[in-house]
């Protein structure tokens, strides 16, 4: 089992440097290829997750086994946690690429489109999978650099701008990150992350760690753009062509931000009160914050994007609730459901968000505006896009019985639970703006007196496609909340964070 | 101590000109410079007083070898950043000649 492990990284990444090569000469192969490896590696995380994972599966990068209980080899590990993102990723992955066999006519150059875009599923599997801080830096900036290069693919004016933006707070933050990772080394003298948890477990070294944290959180909070470093991504996110701010919003921001965040503080370091309180405090902002941000702007894509930081709030406030009840050693059951909150508005943003994107990527292929004040009447003529574009924004909202409204309610049951009261006040307002938010949405795309004299046509079948099985996913999901299907997904990833120390007594002891 | 306290200052003026330089090929260098200032903190982690180029040789006796491994990292690292630095000026060079100037206050079609 341990030997399919490796396929994540060496499929997408063999598959980036094989349509260069052979696109040109075959027509087709650039499509088909990367969407028939994407549909393989949906079907490996599914194959993982149904024949449950109970310990940590590594494997040993080269074939080093360790040398006195100390690892040498670079780690793969599989685990609940990085399977649940392993599925994400390949899914909406997949789902984009086949949307991108239609959309992508408009621009030139479609090989390196995929090409990139290989590169970057190949960049985002291995930071999910590696168990090495420094391989993490790695893979992470095989993804950012694909997502730069992505964001900048229409090269008009404001592409460009944004990818620039991206690129120089992108760099600063994966500096920071690189920093960091030398200070652990130099502490530690270890990089392997089992190992490192090993080691700290044992000394004491108060507010070296505490500095170390600290640039780690500024780091991983760049690339996953939470409130007070979130400058770049409404820009990034909307400037990019649809089924990459798709990728970019649903799942890069989670596998490198978000991701990274949970393995290292609930898996590598021991959890302090003092760092669970600066994240749940950096969730609330995003969640409030990103959400008044949304609703003045008339960019459809803008408007997504800034709630895109709103709902990652979500996300952060639920395992940051977690976190607080861990550290304070409270009642298990209550972070365990807090915990679980939070990873299921994860998975569900990743298909709620990544709908709405290729929605307003179909709009734009059709009308050729993003501007929602020049929209209007596109109900009658696009059927499929705007019934689509429904459920996503009543999954998004909170409204039963969409996935969105699911995970909010477990969110808050565990806020009202542990008795963060505020939070569960300001998770409820937020929501009521987000809904309003989108009724503005429906209300100028769809339902207004149409603004077009030319004829509209609905989009060609691959969007639809794409379309339709998330939709059906955003329903779908919501099963997840009974307890047969989610002791299946959910509950490995959860019993993850909540065993803290089995990570490294796992792998060391292998 | 000295030398790493001058690595982090160093680091220091790469983004004290990331955030105040208005043209884009400075703040192309200025995040040069960050990245130079790590690179110079990865390679002085590993080193030791006296330490001998990590290479086994048999006529040697309890070697003091300094740590090969941040080299190699800061060998990977460089690869990187030279990709990093690569993609920043080519956006720089079409942002020029879209705008026809290098200067950021110019270039503001996206707000808010």
């Amino acid at each position: 089992m341990s030997n399919l492990v490796p396929l994540f990284v060496i499929l997408p990444l063999a598959t980036a440097f094989l349509i260069p090569i052979f696109g040109r000469f075959i027509e087709g192969f650039q499509k088909s290829l990367l969407s028939l490896v994407l549909l393989f590696l949906t079907i490996l995380a599914i194959h993982f997750i149904v024949a449950g994972i109970g310990q940590p599966i590594a494997y040993q990068v080269g074939g080093w086994s360790p040398e006195n209980g100390i690892p040498i080899a670079i780690y793969l590990v599989l685990d609940g946690l990085s399977v649940l993102l392993l599925l994400i990723i390949s899914l909406i992955g997949f789902l984009s690429t086949f949307y991108s066999i239609s959309y992508i006519r408009k621009f030139t150059s479609q090989n390196n489109f995929f090409a990139l875009l290989s590169l970057m599923i190949a960049g985002m599997n291995g930071v999910v999978l590696t168990g090495d801080m420094f391989n993490m830096y790695v893979f992470l900036e095989i993804a950012v650099i694909a997502s730069y290069a992505l964001v900048a693919f229409g090269i008009e004016r404001t592409e460009l701008e944004a990818s620039f933006k991206y690129q120089v707070l992108g760099g600063v933050a994966s500096l920071l990150i690189l920093f960091a990772i030398g200070l652990l080394y130099w502490k530690t003298q270890t990089l392997n992350m089992a190992d490192i948890a090993n080691v700290l477990k044992s000394g004491n070294n108060g507010l070296f760690l505490v500095f170390t944290q600290v640039l780690l959180i500024a780091g991983f909070g760049l690339k996953a753009a939470m409130i007070p470093f979130h400058a770049w991504l409404p820009d990034a996110h909307s400037s990019a062509p649809s089924p990459i701010s798709a990728m970019l919003s649903g799942v890069l921001i989670k596998a490198v931000g978000i991701y990274a965040i949970l393995r290292l503080f609930f898996n590598m370091f021991a959890i302090s009160y003092e760092i669970s309180m600066v994240i749940t405090v950096i969730g609330t902002l995003s969640m409030v914050v990103g959400v008044f941000l949304a609703i003045g702007q008339w960019d459809l894509k803008r408007l997504l994007a800034y709630h895109s930081i709103s709902q990652m709030g979500y996300v952060i406030i639920g395992v940051g609730m977690g976190m607080l009840i861990l550290a304070e050693g409270g009642d298990r059951s209550i972070a365990s459901l807090a915990i679980a909150g939070g990873l299921f508005h994860l998975v569900n943003h990743a298909v709620f968000k990544g709908l709405l994107f290729l929605n307003s990527g179909a709009i734009e292929y059709v009308t050729g505006t993003r501007n929602l004040k020049m929209m209007g009447g596109l109900f009658k003529s696009l059927p499929v896009t705007s019934t689509t574009a429904l459920g996503a924004s009543l999954s998004i909202s909170g409204i039963p019985p969409f996935n969105g409204f699911f995970s909010k309610l477990v969110i808050i049951v565990a806020a009202i639970q542990g008795e963060f009261y505020l939070l569960a006040v300001l998770a409820i307002v937020v929501s009521i703006v987000t809904l309003a938010s989108f009724m503005k949405f429906q209300r100028y795309a769809f339902f207004n007196k149409s603004k077009f004299t030319r004829k509209i046509k609905e989009v060609p079948f691959p969007m639809c496609f794409s379309m339709v099985v998330l939709v059906i996913l955003c329903l779908g999901l919501s099963l997840l909340i009974f307890p047969g299907i989610r002791d299946i997904i959910l509950t490995p990833a959860v019993d993850v964070l909540m065993e803290t120390t089995n990570y490294s007594s796992a792998i060391i002891g292998m | 101590m000295t030398v790493f306290i001058m690595c982090f200052i160093l680091f220091l003026v790469g983004l004290y000109g990331v955030l105040t330089r208005r043209n884009l090929i400075k703040i192309v260098i200025s995040v040069t410079i960050m990245e130079f200032s790590v690179f110079l903190f990865l390679v002085l982690i590993g080193y030791i007083e006296n330490g001998l180029a990590p290479i086994l040789t048999e006529e040697l006796n309890n070697p003091v070898f300094v740590d090969p491994l941040p080299q190699a990292m800061v060998l990977t690292a460089i690869v990187i950043g030279l990709a990093t630095s690569a993609m920043l000026l080519a956006i720089a060079i079409r942002l020029y000649k879209k705008y026809g100037t290098f200067d950021i206050r110019k270039i503001n079609n996206l707000k808010g």
